[in-house]
């Protein structure tokens, strides 16, 4: 297994496990009482679970499994594929600080934060389908 | 990879480009507001990611990798995971299209038809979940 795949798979799985314990959070705030502040953690909750998790682990196996691009590069562009880690997961916790602050105090840094999050994680994204999109072939 | 991996593994890349603009759109927005209008993407942004990218790759990844038959045809019934691929791809734009103009009868012919696409592919893949003895195909 390729060392860059470890790191999406072994970092996917931090993100599952925090993305779950908000959600336990999340789901506790009612029953016992907690902070009613903490509702404004379930878009961090979600996108820690579909884009940290799910999405980073098929961009890991896919980085991993799909048919070589060439013989001498056979996943193709390995700094690509570091660059879509780095944009990914700086985005993604970039989300995940700004969005609760931003919700709890609007018009804070939270916003510059967020918008930030926003274009790493959508290059992030086409970034994996530029460096994927020739793997995907007939043999 | 089979050609009909490749087409839905593409498409489902495609739809992972538009739902991840989409998002980032509405995230910006969030922190820098510049169109209201935006909102309105929450839902397409969704279904584009869910069914789009997600179910669609799924899909063609299972269509390459669960076992073959070894007499033919060797990836059994194809003509389903065809119109599972077909009905797919045209349940997502009507649904989107239904969520964009607001229109309930088109948001319940897109679920239909994912359903339908969802019915397809189970009844393509599930004689290939197999164990290795089982050559032929239905």
């Amino acid at each position: 297994m390729p060392m860059l795949t470890r790191y999406y798979l072994k970092t996917g799985l931090v993100h599952l496990a925090i993305s779950l314990f908000l959600g336990v959070l999340i789901a506790a705030q009612p029953v016992f009482n907690l902070s009613t502040s903490l509702p404004v953690l379930r878009p961090v909750f979600l996108h820690l679970l579909i884009v940290g998790w799910i999405t980073q682990v098929i961009i890991g196996i896919a980085y991993w499994m799909f048919p070589k691009y060439s013989k001498e590069h056979p996943r193709g562009s390995e700094r690509l594929g570091w660059a879509v880690y780095i944009l990914l997961n700086v985005g993604l916790a970039l989300r995940a600080v700004c969005e609760p602050l931003f919700a709890l105090e609007p018009g804070s840094v939270g916003g510059i934060g967020l918008a930030a999050s926003a274009v790493l994680q959508v290059s992030a994204g086409w970034l994996f389908i530029a460096n994927t999109w020739s793997r995907v072939k007939e043999r | 990879m089979p050609r009909l991996s490749v087409l839905m593994i593409r498409s489902a890349l495609v739809y992972l480009g538009i739902g991840f603009l989409f998002g980032g759109l509405l995230l910006f927005n969030k922190g820098i507001p510049f169109a209201g209008i935006v909102w309105r993407l929450l839902p397409i942004h969704i279904e584009i990611l869910i069914f789009g990218w997600t179910m669609q790759l799924v899909m063609g990844v299972a269509f390459w990798i669960v076992p073959r038959f070894s007499t033919p045809s060797r990836y059994g019934r194809v003509w389903l995971a065809v119109l599972a691929f077909v009905l797919l791809n045209v349940g997502v734009w009507i649904t989107v299209a239904g969520q964009w103009g607001g229109s309930l009868n088109l948001l319940l012919s897109g679920r239909v038809c994912i359903l339908l696409s969802g019915g397809c592919f189970v009844l393509h893949i599930v004689p290939r979940i197999k164990p290795l003895s089982v050559s032929k195909s239905v």
